[in-house]
């Protein structure tokens, strides 16, 4: 079985996001670490392509400037190889374009299952493992919070409003991940060795047939008219407990009325 | 903007809260409002529809048991083909919308505006509002290419209001054969059980974070939510080590709750957590660390260990009834 896992690679988040004045996108400048969002889909594939006789993992990403250093991190936990989509005209794309060239990076890894993490930690929009799916003609289960697979089928316990749903499909398919599912490894000392010497390859847009036009700044076809702060919500009142904080908040809610 | 569609999701009582919530948004918009909606049910959910706004309704119908992503999409994308034209397309910012929004996107070749919590009309086009670094800031956007735009919108940013039309006329608009994109079948159903009202509709919500030290103590929260009528939340840390469900979870990848009072037990409130819950109407946040964030949006703060000041809450709240 051929497991494929979008890995997104992106500023520090313990580093304070900004949005760059001149072009109003998330600034992307500086060193970029895997996301760890998608910590939970390489440590899930792991586990999977372990129970499958025969499996291997490659991951997939897209990320300015040749970037690799959050593939490693990936391939140290014990992934085979990545492939990673690199080319200026990239800059500013939106989610169906980004959509676009990792479906076109992934058709070329042949994959029974591609795992992608449910949304990214920086841009959130938790649509782009399914346009993937959708353009690559697979079916696709997100929020997953259980997958087990023999290598022809998947079967996912899929989170609901209600509780969760028993799913089955047969493969190729996409599955979304949510945090937390899998407790993901750390990559050992040999990990982190090995990781240096496994493959990546780094494609442009022509390589994948894709027409610059389409996608970056010049293909998006939405834009973001202006920034401004939200209305800021005043704090109130600050007590210390000295043994009588549970009554402070009993009077609070008696004068809410809630008690 | 002449004419919406939205996406009609139902749950065991018919539309779903975020369902009336778009409704209401739409008519606000635009003059004609439908929705596109499926299940075997369809037709005892028109009334509804038709009184919040929609005048009409397409009926994918019964999905037997797939996965309502890719034959969803596929049956929107085909009355676009044929002909109906909607200028923006609303989806619920759900677990089942957002994949209808994806596959939706890419039939029609339209990228998609998620997280949207709030649209108006700017010069003829539709601006979307996204709050960002956990609300600190709104960015403000709209789609630059040709139509339908698809917008997916988060729960509470439009208030459902009923507008007394009449039954919306239900159309039916089947998927056809979607191949194997809609191979994904559930096969069976669980419900958790759950007691009192739910997470995103409770008056009250009391919420949980690491601060409570172990997965054990979250019955105290549970506790104080019953003995308020209200419902137990968790911050994503705690969801993350197990200790609770993932339906629990508040904030921006979790529910957004809007209740008339939020209690947070040893939750730091960094700005994911924030955006989904500040539009709480009254916030009391107990917390050890006087810096811990959430006191910048507390009506009360106590600044205080959880493993006190709850138990003696508790006990309080107990020998009043
Ligand atoms: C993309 C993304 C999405 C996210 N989405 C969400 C989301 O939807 N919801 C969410 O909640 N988070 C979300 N987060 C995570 C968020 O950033 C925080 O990590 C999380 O909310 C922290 O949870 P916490 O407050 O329980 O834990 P911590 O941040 O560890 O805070 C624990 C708090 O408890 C206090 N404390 C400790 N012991 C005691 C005691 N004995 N008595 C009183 N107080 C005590 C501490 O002072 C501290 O403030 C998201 C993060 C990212 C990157």
């Amino acid at each position: 079985m051929h497991v494929v896992v979008c890995v997104k690679q992106i500023p520090d988040p313990a580093a304070p996001g900004s949005l760059r004045k001149d072009t109003l996108t998330l600034d992307r400048s500086g060193k970029l670490v895997m996301d760890d969002s998608d910590s939970y889909g390489v440590e899930m594939a792991l586990q999977l392509a372990s129970g499958v006789d025969g499996s291997e993992v490659t991951l997939v990403s897209m990320a300015p400037g040749s970037e690799t250093s959050g593939l490693r991190t990936a391939l140290a936990m014990g992934a085979a190889d990545a492939i990673l989509v690199s080319d200026d005209a990239l800059a500013g794309s939106d989610a169906l374009s980004t959509a676009k060239v990792l479906a076109a990076a992934i058709r070329r890894a042949e994959p029974d299952l591609v795992i992608a993490a449910t949304e990214s930690t920086d841009g959130y929009t938790g649509t782009l493992p399914v346009q993937v799916a959708e353009l690559l003609g697979m079916p696709s289960v997100t929020f997953a919070k259980r997958v087990s697979t023999d290598g022809t089928t998947i079967k996912v316990e899929r989170q609901t409003e209600a509780g969760y749903d028993d799913v089955e499909c047969p493969l190729p398919a996409v599955v979304t991940v949510t945090a937390g599912v899998v407790e993901p490894r750390y990559p050992s000392f040999k990990g982190i060795m090995a990781a240096k010497s496994k493959r990546i390859d780094v494609l442009g847009l022509a390589d994948l047939g894709i027409d610059a036009a389409e996608v970056g700044s010049r293909g998006a076809r939405e834009e973001v008219l202006d920034v401004a702060d939200a209305e800021a919500r005043g704090g109130g009142e600050i007590v210390v407990d000295e043994g009588d904080g549970a009554q402070r908040i009993v009077a609070f809610l008696e004068q809410l009325k809630v008690i | 903007m002449d004419r919406i569609w939205v996406l009609a999701e139902t749950g065991e009582q018919g539309p779903t809260p975020l369902t009336l919530e778009l409704l209401a948004a739409a008519r606000g918009l635009a003059p004609r409002v439908e929705a596109v909606a499926w299940g075997p049910g369809t037709a005892s959910i028109a009334g509804v529809l038709g009184e919040h706004g929609a005048s009409r309704v397409y009926d994918v119908g019964d999905l037997a048991g797939a996965l309502p992503g890719a034959p969803v999409a596929a049956a929107m994308a085909a009355l676009v083909e044929r002909g109906e034209r909607p200028d923006a397309v609303l989806f619920p910012a759900s677990y089942d919308g957002r994949d209808v929004a994806g596959r939706l996107s890419v039939r029609l070749d339209r990228p998609v505006l998620t997280n949207v919590t709030g649209l108006s009309v700017r010069d003829g086009s539709l601006v979307t509002e996204h709050p960002v670094f956990g609300g600190a800031q709104i960015v403000h956007a709209r789609f630059t290419g040709e139509g339908p735009g698809i917008y997916v919108v988060r729960a509470k940013s439009f208030a459902a209001a009923s507008a007394g039309g009449a039954a919306a006329e239900v159309v039916a608009a089947p998927a056809g054969d979607v191949g194997p994109t809609g191979a994904a079948r559930i096969v069976e159903r669980h419900a958790e059980e759950a007691s009192g009202p739910k997470l995103d509709e409770a008056a009250v919500v009391v919420s949980g974070g690491r601060g409570l030290g172990s997965a054990d103590s979250y019955a105290l929260v549970e506790e104080l939510a019953r003995l308020l009528h209200g419902a137990p939340g968790a911050s994503r840390a705690i969801v993350d080590a197990g200790w609770v469900p993932y339906s629990h979870q508040v904030g921006q990848t979790g529910k957004t709750v809007k209740p008339t009072l939020y209690v947070g037990w040893g939750i730091s409130g960094a700005t994911q957590r924030l955006v989904g819950m500040k539009g709480a109407k009254s916030i009391v946040a107990i917390n050890k660390d006087r810096e811990a964030p959430i006191f910048s949006v507390a009506d009360l703060g106590v600044v205080g260990d959880v493993h006190k000041v709850l138990p003696a809450l508790i006990e309080a709240l107990r020998s009043r009834s």
